[in-house]
């Protein structure tokens, strides 16, 4: 039936916001309705590939009911009148969409769901059962990657991800490298707050537990502006999943025992939801595990042991809402004993040796070398739904806390040689909205402070210094879908920083840099030996994003991005001034470097339909003052002779390409493949950039027995080529005491490795309904020895030998 | 819900603790275990007419790009054996810090290696030794192997940390396992 808000009597001369339109609309339906007998159908489905989405919730916002799809995607509401509804369509993987529907007789209404525009890959750690929907082959990754990786860390399960490899230092201590670039310009976001972890130094890994995630996306090149500018490489983005609007209690154990190591994981998580919107969380890990074992020889000094716990509580509404989030991130650490060097000799004699020097029995002791973390995370965040929009109110705090223990003498042998203490506070406010069906509005300011203290008890000099950083920023995206084949995304960021730093500079480097003539202004007093400065630096920066996606036919798209990213330069790349211990290398940075910018282009050729997915991504990234650090020449102190490692600016090339492509052979005969290759190098005369992931290329095949209670078995080859473009930076060393000259190869990439793993998994329901999932892995089946280019403690050891996992999963 | 207003009630806290110490100036670090001098003293045997001679490295921005300044007070003569001691200091202190003292009571962590390049006349002997006998090295004896010889090259001194013990007296064993050198500098000398 036909009623307008004339015959409600409400005259409107107000340009009233459409919602409230609609509110009297509801008002006068409610009066005047006569067919409350119509049914609505709605299918939820994949923008990507068409298939249908199970377990996507939809709900009636103005009649506050709703449900679940079923396998089909489908969900039907009965006895509904006749009038205009909004649904609100959900799925655990996707945005949230707000569709308006006009009800009038029996109807049927498709939904597409999609994930960020360039989210290329995600990674479901632990997510429902999706087994009917999508391709395949993502499907089975995220399976794998949950039984698989629950002890691992976070650098070794992106690992998993096409064109992602991870920088290492020894076995355990990893951090993602996305298309060749890592450190400061891959930003890591968990629970939405940017993680402030002290990420520039090589040997930091990301303060997170893989347990506390429930769904990782990787978004390569810097597209994703609502988190941040400065983000080079990519963004990962790493959530936990939505709590259900149902009275449910529901969690899981996972334990997980390895032979390399000699030590497990033990993780347990519970979700209390009500159908009120309260819910609370919880989810605890510990981890315990001694000195790992190449084929040949312990680790000695390896071990480590990790406590992390999380708990969160909120309110979750269709229209507010809010959370608080805590979590509690420690470890402690320890760092191949033979790696601890002193000089450059040292550092030879390593690298002659081949195997380390000091190999001991197994021990679950933790010496020195080691490192001890600590971070926590307080969130709190609020929405609510507007006429005009969402809003998100979000305010976090982080603390970490890292300390270093290197071997030291006299009274200083249980100082920590490192002990910094990074805390921040941010806030920020965003507007998610709509200007129609078609396009997705989004708009945010934010602001942080950061606060570094070097504890001066230490006794060492600092490498990081103390500084206050202010930062503050907004944005803006917008995406439109034109019709069905085409969508548009753009959005604009700016960000201010300000750096107040206070350092001791040795006043024969700040001289010797000219700083005395450059920065004049920063000096505060000359101490003979040492100069104290006040660095203060303003940082102004413009990064913005252009994107479409063209939809060829059902399941192929094609996506063309541009990005520019603008990086202020990070704390390590000003200041650091001296020998780092633990790497036996002078790190000198500059104060004169200014935002290093990126111009990303990439392309990706995206097909999936049911039995096959393939992925063709690949870009080239042009990035002006670029920012590396690179051995330059040798130095000469009363301890011997150490190469220095200069920060260095200069513009240079990043392209590359990497494919996945999976295919399913009958019912359960799956094969996949993944390639990537990344370049680099500075423009202005060709030469490779240091730590470029060599190419790799990876295999696997696995068969499902469905009719034995899935039992899936793999097996996965991996080969990782030998770099052959790298910067010579080897140099020749005197040895007095032999009277020789010796190469000091510090540069040479170690040769190409293949290596073989195999799992199999099984799964079965409990008599409670429950679910149990048995996992057993064997990582380098065939016991090989090698050594990987982008492990910083390769000079001193090879990779892992074999491992054997054995992982329990039980869920409720 | 108890939990919101604790929650709520610790932010001005967290605010307030990293806030305390605004705008103070960090405190200079004093770096305890550089050392910046090493001197190697060399005292001629026969009582008369030979000259104490010092080798002298000093490198008082540690770290610093300033190198080590090198000092050798004389030639050393072949017609005399010489005691030797070795002192390490750290003169980045106001008060400069007696390293030896540490090395000494650390003993068996601890060992000097002497060497004279080839070509020079010069051997080392009668270390003094840690607790289990084992070489330490900060006292010494040095003689000519051959009388009245002349000749030019380098006698290089190695303070090794945590050496593998016994070795014999080669570096490259003691460096062999978690050995690592804390200070290694070759002097130029002349003998004759």
């Amino acid at each position: 039936m036909n009623c307008t808000c004339s015959k409600c009597g409400a005259n409107f001369t107000s340009k009233l916001a459409h919602a409230f339109y609609s509110l009297f609309f509801i008002c006068c339906i409610n009066t005047y309705s006569q067919n409350c007998n119509n049914k609505l159908s709605i299918e939820v489905v994949d923008l990507h590939d068409g298939t249908a989405l199970s377990d996507a919730t939809v709900v009636i916002k103005e009649l506050d009911i709703g449900g679940k799809t079923d396998k089909d995607g489908l969900l039907v509401f009965e006895n509904l009148c006749s009038r205009s509804f909004s649904l609100i369509v959900s799925h655990d993987e996707c945005e949230t969409l707000n569709i308006p529907i006009n009800v009038r007789k029996n109807s049927f209404k498709k939904v597409f769901l999609e994930h960020h525009l360039h989210e290329l890959q995600e990674i479901i750690v632990t997510s429902t059962d999706r087994s009917n929907s999508r391709s395949l082959f993502e499907n089975k990754i995220s399976k794998e990657v949950l039984k698989d990786y629950n002890s691992r860390t976070l650098g070794e399960v992106l690992q998993t991800v096409t064109g992602v490899s991870s920088l290492n230092t020894g076995s355990y201590l990893s951090k993602p490298v996305i298309n060749g670039l890592h450190s400061s310009r891959v930003v890591l976001i968990n629970n939405d707050v940017r993680l402030e972890d002290q990420e520039w130094g090589i040997e930091h890994a990301p303060s997170v537990d893989i347990n506390s995630i429930d769904k990782i996306s990787v978004i390569k090149g810097a597209s994703a502006l609502q988190y941040a500018g400065d983000a080079v490489g990519g963004v990962i983005i790493m959530e936990t999943s939505r709590e259900k609007l149902i009275d449910d209690l529901y969690g899981g154990v996972t334990t997980n025992l390895q032979s390399n190591g000699r030590g497990g994981t033990v993780s347990t998580n519970f979700t209390k939801t009500n159908s009120n919107g309260w819910y609370y969380k919880f989810q605890g890990t510990f981890k315990k595990m001694g000195d790992f074992e190449t084929a040949d020889y312990m680790m000695t000094n390896t071990g480590f042991s990790e406590k992390n716990f999380s708990l969160k509580t909120g309110l979750n509404r269709i229209d507010h809402g809010f959370d608080i989030y805590y979590s509690f991130f420690s470890n402690k650490l320890g760092v191949l004993r033979s790696s601890h060097a002193h000089t450059s000799v040292d550092i030879i004699n390593a690298i002659n040796n081949n195997i380390p020097l000091y190999i001991d029995d197994f021990s679950y002791t933790i010496d020195v070398p080691r490192q001890k973390i600590n971070h926590q995370l307080i969130k709190i965040k609020a929405f609510k739904n507007y006429n005009f929009g969402k809003i998100n109110f979000k305010y976090d705090y982080q603390s970490n806390d890292r300390k270093e223990y290197d071997i030291r003498r006299g009274d200083n042998i249980n100082k920590p040689a490192l002990d910094l203490n990074l805390q921040t506070h941010s806030i920020a406010l965003d507007l998610e909205s709509k200007f129609d069906s078609s396009s997705n509005f989004k708009a945010g300011v934010s602001g942080r402070y950061q606060k570094n203290f070097p504890d001066p008890a230490t006794g060492v000099k600092r490498i990081i210094p103390d500084y206050k950083k202010y930062d503050f920023s907004f944005y803006s995206v917008y995406d439109n879908t034109f019709n069905e084949d085409w969508l548009v995304e753009a959005g604009v960021r700016y960000d201010f920083s300000h750096i107040n730093a206070y350092k001791y500079y040795r006043t024969s480097l700040w001289e010797l840099r000219n700083y005395d003539e450059l920065f004049p202004e920063f000096l505060v007093e000359d101490q003979g030996l040492n100069t104290l400065t006040n660095p203060k630096f303003d940082f102004h920066n413009l990064s913005s994003n252009l994107g479409v996606r063209y939809t060829i036919s059902e399941g192929q798209n094609i996506y063309l991005n541009y990005s520019i990213s603008s990086r202020k330069p990070n704390p390590a790349e000003l200041f650091s001034e001296g020998l780092h211990h633990s790497s036996a290398r002078i790190e000198i940075g500059d104060l004169g470097f200014t935002s290093e910018v990126g111009n990303n282009v990439s392309l990706t050729y995206n097909l999936s339909n049911e039995k096959s997915a393939l992925t063709v991504n690949s870009f080239i990234n042009y990035v002006n003052d670029f920012i590396y650090i690179i051995p330059v020449r040798t130095t000469t102190t009363i301890a011997g002779v150490f190469p220095v490692w200069e920060y260095m600016q200069a513009d240079a090339n990043l392209y590359g390409f990497d494919v996945k492509y999976d295919k399913q052979y009958f019912d359960n005969f799956f094969i996949g493949h993944q390639f990537s290759l990344v370049k680099g190098n500075e423009r202005s005369n060709n030469k490779p950039l240091i730590n470029m992931p060599p190419a790799n290329l990876k295999n696997s095949i696995s068969y499902n027995f469905t009719d034995f209670n899935n039992l899936n078995v793999s097996l996965e080859s991996e080969y990782v080529f030998e770099q052959n473009e790298y910067p010579d930076t080897n140099f020749e060393i005197y040895i007095p005491t032999s009277e020789t000259y010796t190469m000091l190869e510090t540069s040479t990439p170690p040769k190409a490795f293949h290596l073989l793993n195999l799992s199999s998994s099984i799964k079965f329901g409990s008599n409670n309904g429950g679910e149990y999932k048995i996992n057993v892995r064997v990582e380098n089946l065939f016991n090989n020895l090698y050594k990987d280019y982008l492990n910083r403690l390769r000079y001193f050891t090879h990779e892992m030998g074999r491992n054997i996992m054995l992982s329990v999963n039980y869920r409720y | 819900m108890k939990i919101f207003k604790y929650a709520l009630l610790a932010i001005p806290f967290l605010y307030f603790s990293c806030s305390d110490d605004d705008d103070s100036v960090p405190e200079p670090i004093n770096e305890e275990e550089v050392i910046t001098t090493m001197i190697v003293t060399l005292t001629p045997h026969a009582p008369v007419g030979f000259d104490t001679v010092t080798l002298t490295t000093r490198d008082l921005d540690g770290d610093g790009p300033n190198e080590p300044v090198l000092e050798v007070s004389g030639p050393i003569s072949s017609l005399t054996s010489y005691d030797g001691s070795v002192q390490w200091l750290n003169e980045m202190e106001d008060e400069p810090e007696d390293i030896t003292l540490e090395v000494i009571e650390e003993a068996d962590e601890h060992q000097v290696f002497f060497s004279a390049s080839s070509g020079l006349p010069l051997a080392f002997s009668d270390l003094d030794t840690d607790n289990n006998g084992e070489p330490l090295g900060v006292n010494f004896i040095m003689f000519p192997t051959i009388e009245g010889a002349s000749a030019s090259g380098s006698i290089t001194v190695t303070l090794v940390h945590e050496p593998l013990k016994p070795n014999g007296g080669d570096l490259d064993l003691a460096l062999s396992e978690e050995g690592s050198i804390d200070i290694q500098t070759s002097f130029d000398v002349v003998v004759e």
